[in-house]
């Protein structure tokens, strides 16, 4: 490895008894400093956001990644169908689905399946997004939702209900069950 | 017996009670709680942030989130949830600690940091003719007429409590931290010392609120631009003064382990220094005693180099103290002045913190021995040679 020699900077007698250098570092900090005052007693547009009272919302991409929430199609039909591909994939295993059958009374009875339960604890899930990829029936989605919040263990639990809660409807989806199948 | 008692001079007594109590507890501490706000919020607008600014007390002035709003900068009672916190962590001490001496450390820190504070003059005088006091009651808890050798001397007992906590907390960081500490504030000791000399040969006199008296009459010794100040000989006697002044603050500095000279502490080297085994109020005390240490330096540069009390240009408008004749106003307006000159020294202290880089161990000491002594050593030389010139 070739060796680089640095040649250390020479410094006038100034500087070398921190008179100018004193100044200059007095000058960099003071200047941030009546700037950012500035910004605080509010001559100046602030920078800073101040979280509960300001919030960052409506300016979050379209691909921003929050709270994982199933989604109902336009007839209101759960487009979950169960398969569990969700749940194998999730990497700190979040999901807990239990599988139920569709009465056969049902208009949408040819879908087979529909999940009974559906849990997602929010305290294990890492927002990766692989729910949302791996899904075949596009019925699960991450939403822009972030400030999940709850004062124990079983409130951080989202259960089937407020998954669709969170979720809605979305339409515009491919729609695998229609009548032509 | 009773000539004994009969010689006790009640008001006195009292009076130096109620200045004690009102220094101590009303002035200073709270202004320790306040440097240490100042701090956080001075660092933060220097490092672009916002600080901590919505602690309030709810359904009052001082509420949740919106409460007064002095230029927009909020939670003014930040200080007392500080407090608190302190009061309500767990008072952790390590099986291996020499407990004795790990209790009587940030005692040992407290307690001369606070005691020094006798001297220093906080205001001219006190007309309190109202509630029945004929003399005017001066607003010095002692008036030593050996005030900054009074100061020193109980200043560097502090160094004890550093050592103690450094060597009782037997753990190899804070034990570094002590023996840093001891070596440097030895070191700067002695230039503390030897830069006031100059001031002492000009004023003639050791009683710090004489020299304040004297300044407010005379001119600052920094600002000689009123009485006798507009002399010849006090503007040629400025060179050694701004010498012996920055050689003061720097020494000061070092002495209250600020800094950039903050080995005892060294966050990066040393986790923390000597207090890293402490926690609780053991730790606050630390803290309180390093703030106020840094009150009372800056006090004592004010009252040498800056006037003390004294209203700038005093006896051109027409404020200038008077003995045994100042308006009450006039006497609060001064003790007024004292304390805003701190404020703005704190500030300045806190600027130069968040500003320096720390030195390294051997370039403090070098600095301390081989430029700082010197300077302060030939200043005294320079000093006495400007005044035989100009009094022979």
């Amino acid at each position: 490895m070739a060796t680089i020699t640095v040649q250390r900077p020479k410094l006038a007698w100034h500087e070398k008894l921190f008179l100018s250098t004193l100044v200059k570092g007095l000058k960099i900090t003071m200047g941030h400093a009546i700037r950012t005052f500035r910004q605080i007693a509010g001559k100046k547009e602030k920078v800073t956001m101040e979280y509960p009272e300001q919030k960052w919302d409506e300016n979050l991409p379209e691909y921003y990644r929050g709270a994982p929430a199933l989604v109902t199609d336009e007839h209101g039909r759960e487009r979950c169908v169960s398969c569990q591909l969700c749940e194998f994939i999730c990497p700190p295993k979040a999901i807990k689905i239990t599988p139920g059958e569709i009465p056969s009374d049902d208009p949408w009875a040819k879908v087979e399946k529909r999940p009974k339960e559906f849990e997602i604890d929010m305290i294990r899930c890492i927002y990766c997004g692989m729910c949302e990829e791996v899904c075949p029936e596009q019925a699960i989605y991450l939403r822009k939702d972030y400030a999940i919040t709850g004062e124990s263990r079983a409130e951080m639990v989202h259960d089937k209900k407020r998954l669709y809660e969170i979720g809605g409807m979305r339409v515009g989806l491919v729609n695998k069950w229609n009548e032509l199948k | 017996m009773a000539v004994f008692l009969a010689s006790f001079d009640l008001a006195l007594l009292v009076t130096s009670v109620v200045k004690i109590v009102f220094l101590t507890f009303l002035v200073i501490m709270p202004m320790v709680a306040y440097s240490v706000y100042a701090e956080r919020r001075f660092s933060a607008v220097i490092q672009d942030r916002v600080g901590p600014n919505r602690v309030g007390i709810p359904l009052t002035l001082f509420g949740f989130k919106k409460d007064i709003q002095i230029l927009g900068i909020g939670g003014l009672v930040q200080p007392l949830a500080d407090g608190l916190k302190f009061f309500l962590k767990e008072d952790f001490t390590p099986r291996t600690v020499n407990t004795f001496y790990y209790w009587l450390a940030p005692c040992l820190t407290i307690v001369p940091a606070l005691m020094t504070c006798a001297v220093l003059p906080f205001g001219s005088e006190l007309d309190l003719s109202i509630i029945g006091l004929e003399q005017p009651v001066k607003a010095v808890i002692a008036d030593l007429n050996v005030g900054p050798l009074f100061v020193f001397a109980i200043a560097s007992l502090g160094v004890y409590g550093i050592v103690i906590a450094g060597w009782s907390s037997n753990s190899k960081y804070p034990f570094l931290g002590g023996v840093r500490s001891s070596a440097q504030m030895i070191s700067y000791e002695i230039s503390l010392g030897l830069s006031i000399i100059p001031v002492l040969m000009i004023f003639g006199e050791l009683n710090l609120s004489k020299m304040s008296a004297f300044q407010d009459a005379n001119g600052w010794l920094l600002l000689p631009l009123w009485g006798e100040g507009l002399s010849l000989e006090r503007w040629v006697l400025l060179v050694p003064v701004v010498i012996s002044f920055c050689v003061f603050v720097v020494a000061m500095f070092a002495e209250t382990n600020r800094l950039p000279f903050d080995m005892a502490e060294c966050e990066t080297e040393l986790v923390a220094g000597y207090h890293t085994e402490y926690s609780s109020m053991k730790f606050a005390l630390f803290f309180m005693g390093e703030y106020a240490a840094m009150i009372i330096g800056s006090g004592m540069a004010v009252t040498m180099f800056l006037g003390g009390w004294s209203i700038p240009f005093a006896p051109l408008i027409g404020l200038d103290y008077k003995p045994g004749d100042t308006p009450l106003w006039l006497g609060l307006l001064h003790i007024g002045t004292f304390f805003a000159k701190i404020v703005g020294f704190i500030l300045f202290f806190i600027l130069i913190r968040w500003s320096l880089p720390r030195f390294r161990f051997d370039q403090l000491m070098k600095l301390g021995w081989l430029f700082m002594f010197e300077v302060a050593l030939a200043n005294v030389v320079l000093t006495a040679l400007i005044l035989i010139a100009f009094n022979s």
